[in-house]
């Protein structure tokens, strides 16, 4: 591929991609995102690929592998252009049918499409699944129509046209005007105007400026950068290349989690794709500018997603926080002026560029402009990726998008923002999802996790798992943090071990507001959000584990106990026969009884005990009844008493 | 690992300081541990101190300073697999191996270690193995699942 020198030889060259791809060829595109692969997509991949060639078309049908297709609850996911016939958990053993029906002969297979769960309809095609078509997918829409590995691919779907605009057309003043404009806000938590950080940045008279991708994302239960660096890694790198050019950096890095090696893997090729293409290096499409970028690994390391920490570990040091009276936008990366921007936040520049501000501001609220993606994990029946306007309420993006709780149960509270957010519960699901609203409501944005509970979830052990989590991820730097955090887990571990005293709550709150005063960075000052909205909304949970030593979640395992039901066990021996622990006592026609003294807790008699019977029962705060006399344990079936 | 690997691993990323994570990054990756004839050599050849290279290779999580085992147990602790009940998964690994967390046990079969979000949150709570991810898992069927490792 020799370099493409000017806007006009790079839409020469769509052109003629454009003109190359036959439009009614059938193109199979099949989900590979970490989701997907998990769930076996690379084996249908292969089987796709022998079952076409068994068939004899190899070569007639493409088969493209996308990135992250979002709704990862159905994966792996199968899309079958032109028509767009959606299939989900495709296994390789519906791969023969798939190529010899849908291909060949247009018919619809009904038992691999969404079906949906209240009506019963059948229901073919993307835009018409309420997962998708309540959503606006500005940003991770692309995923799907891309293979991440391939650059022309991005160009044909009208790929870098934001950059010869931004490079040839505009001023770097004009790029940054457009930017705040825009009114586009971090994505990474904080919210901070984007356009407000690159001015300042643009001003500071160091000559030597970077900027910087920030792919560390270390909240548990959020996905939603690495599905976007892995499905659609152009759109990122173009978004920094035009950051550069209106801040006035000649170098980006990148900082991705080891974690994600296939973040990892598809950036590198990006980057390797567009400095082949001349979108990186030397005098970037004729315009004069010059642009390179590097990828650093993240060792992982929670606090290094925190800016001057993550600086300090591109330095190669340990990736600690320092105090941040002067902004790392005038003095970051090597004492130089450092721009550093979210993954979701880069991906928007692009579009900004391409349509304006005023099109941006058309999506989202008054103070949050655009759109803003979404992990929806947890006990909800749609687990996936979501992207919608801000401001869209809870409870359609729980409900409508989500699909609701799975088994029918109970919503609790939703956990946004990571361990730096806090915990909503029902009477805030009206509540619209936007940077303001969430801070009022005592919570945050973060990058995006968005985690549903439901009855069966004890909001104190949440609130010690954060904690807890936060606790392992402290660096240890300032006192606050480290010590703490220790002494708040450590009251909230003896409240769900039943050891919680009469002013437990009122140490905590003690705690919390010192780690929020005196902490030097974000991860101690927000880190007593999930314990303070948990204790705000559910403050009950909280007295029933101290006063009552009882957990109303029946979560706690120190506060439970297991106990069959004589009335209903139909000694089945299934539980006494997975029972890791040896603790249920009953054989053949014999009512099982578990001992107490052996019971470990681990809940798999619960688990296995056939519906049917239900005979094993959860209880907390109340004593186990007695075991019934072994004289009265034998079970007497009517048919045994006829053939006795 | 011997020394001429690491030296070529080093001058892959031209002797560069600031590269220091990078090559501990892909030493761990390939030896799957850190030796400290190899931390050696990179303080030698980068002309960092020694004990900076062991601030790094204790501060981040990824860096492991003793022989790992032959097969990685990782699992997943994030928000959505904790709600699903992956603490109970755990309890069933410690139980079935017999180590703890960042422990390894005695005949090297296995390593064992926590990690916060695979990000195949869909599949809770997860378990992988070697990097091969074993979804919707239960306490009951974590013996399944290790039994056929050797």
């Amino acid at each position: 591929m020799p370099r493409i020198n000017s806007p006009a030889e790079l839409e020469e060259y769509r052109k003629e991609l454009l003109s190359k791809t036959a439009s009614d060829k059938p193109t199979i595109a099949i989900c590979s995102g970490t989701g997907c692969n998990a769930s076996g997509s690379n084996e249908v991949a292969a089987t796709l690929e022998e079952e076409l060639e068994k068939q004899g078309l190899s070569g007639h049908v493409e088969i493209r592998r996308t990135g992250c297709h979002g709704f990862c609850e159905r994966g792996p996911i199968v899309v079958i252009h032109p028509e767009g016939i959606c299939y989900f958990q495709v296994e390789p053993k519906d791969v023969p049918e798939i190529v010899s029906k849908t291909i060949k002969d247009k018919e619809i297979i009904e038992r691999l499409v969404y079906t949906d769960p209240i009506t019963g309809e059948k229901i073919f095609y993307e835009s018409e699944i309420p997962f998708y078509k309540n959503q606006v997918r500005l940003l991770l829409g692309s995923n799907a129509k891309i293979d991440p590995k391939s650059i022309d691919d991005y160009l044909a779907i009208g790929g870098y046209s934001a950059l010869p605009k931004a490079l040839v057309q505009m001023t770097p003043e004009q790029v940054l005007e457009e930017v705040k404009k825009s009114n586009l806000r971090g994505r990474g938590g904080g919210g901070f105007p984007t356009g407000r950080k690159w001015e300042e940045s643009r001003k500071s008279p160091d000559p030597i400026k970077y900027v910087i991708v920030n792919a560390d994302e270390g909240d548990p239960g959020a996905y939603m950068d690495r599905s976007l660096l892995e499905g659609n890694p152009h759109s990122v790198l173009e978004g920094l290349i035009i950051g550069g050019y209106a801040v006035g950096a000649h170098e980006g890095f990148i900082y991705v989690r080891q974690e994600y090696p296939l973040a990892v893997e598809n950036v590198n090729l990006a980057i390797r794709m567009a400095e082949e293409y001349g979108f990186l290096g030397k005098d970037i499409l004729g315009s004069g500018f010059d642009f390179t970028v590097k990828v650093h690994q993240g060792a992982g390391a929670f606090v290094s997603g925190e800016s001057s920490a993550l600086m300090t570990a591109i330095e190669g040091r340990v990736g600690e926080p320092r105090p941040k009276y002067i902004h790392t936008a005038v003095k970051g990366l090597w004492g130089k002026p450092s721009v550093l921007n979210n993954v979701e936040t880069w991906a928007n520049v692009p579009l900004i560029i391409n349509n304006g501000a005023e099109w941006f501001a058309q999506y989202g609220t008054e103070g949050s402009k655009g759109t803003k993606s979404f992990s929806l994990v947890g006990k909800i029946n749609n687990t996936g990726l979501v992207e919608v306007p801000m401001g869209m309420p809870l409870k359609d993006i729980i409900f409508k998008i989500g699909g609701g709780i799975r088994g029918g149960k109970k919503f609790k509270a939703v956990q946004t923002g990571g361990p730096s957010g806090g915990c909503l519960p029902d009477e805030l699901l009206d509540l619209g999802v936007d940077f303001d609203e969430l801070t009022k409501a005592g919570s945050m944005m973060g990058s995006g996790g968005m985690i549903v509970m439901d009855e069966d979830t004890c909001m104190v052990d949440v609130a010690r798992y954060f904690i807890e989590f936060l606790t392992d991820e402290s660096c240890g730097k300032c006192v606050p943090c480290r010590e703490g955090m220790r002494q708040m887990l450590k009251i909230l571990t003896d409240i769900t071990k039943g050891k919680g005293k009469e002013g437990d709550i009122e140490r905590l709150e003690e705690l919390a507001e010192v780690l929020s005063e005196a902490s030097l960075c974000a991860l101690g000052r927000s880190a007593p959000n999930p314990f303070l909205t948990t204790l705000r909304y559910f403050r009950d949970e909280y007295e029933a584990h101290i006063k009552e030593k009882r957990c109303p979640a029946l979560s706690c395992k120190e506060l439970i106990a297991y106990y069959i039901d004589p009335e209903k066990c139909q000694a089945c021996m299934i539980c006494s026969r997975k029972c890791p622990a040896g603790a249920i006592v009953g054989g053949k026609n014999q009512i099982h009884v578990i001992d107490q003294e052996k019971c470990t807790k681990c809940g798999t008699c619960y688990e296995v005990c056939p519906p049917r019977f239900k005979a094993v029962k959860k209880i907390s705060g109340e004593p186990v009844p007695e075991p019934i006399p072994e004289e009265a344990r034998t079970i007497v079936r009517k048919r045994s008493k006829k053939n006795g | 690992m011997d020394r001429k690997r690491v030296e070529e691993i080093i001058d892959k990323h031209d002797g560069d300081p600031s590269a220091l994570i990078q090559i501990l990054l892909e030493i761990q990756s390939e030896n799957r541990w850190l030796p400290k004839e190899a931390l050696e050599t990179i303080s030698e050849r980068l002309q960092i101190p020694l004990n900076r290279i062991q601030h790094v290779a204790t501060f981040y999580k990824a860096f492991s300073l003793v022989p790992k085992g032959r097969h990685e147990i990782h699992i997943c602790m994030g928000t959505a697999c904790h709600v699903r009940g992956a603490p109970r998964i755990l309890e069933a690994v410690e139980n079935y191996t017999g180590i703890s967390p960042g422990e390894t046990d005695l005949d090297l079969k296995f390593s064992l270690e926590t990690v916060n979000c695979l990000g195949c949150c869909a599949l809770g709570p997860v378990m992988e193995i070697d990097g091969k991810s074993y979804g919707r898992m239960t306490p009951s069927k974590v013996a399944e699942v290790l039994e056929d490792f050797d």
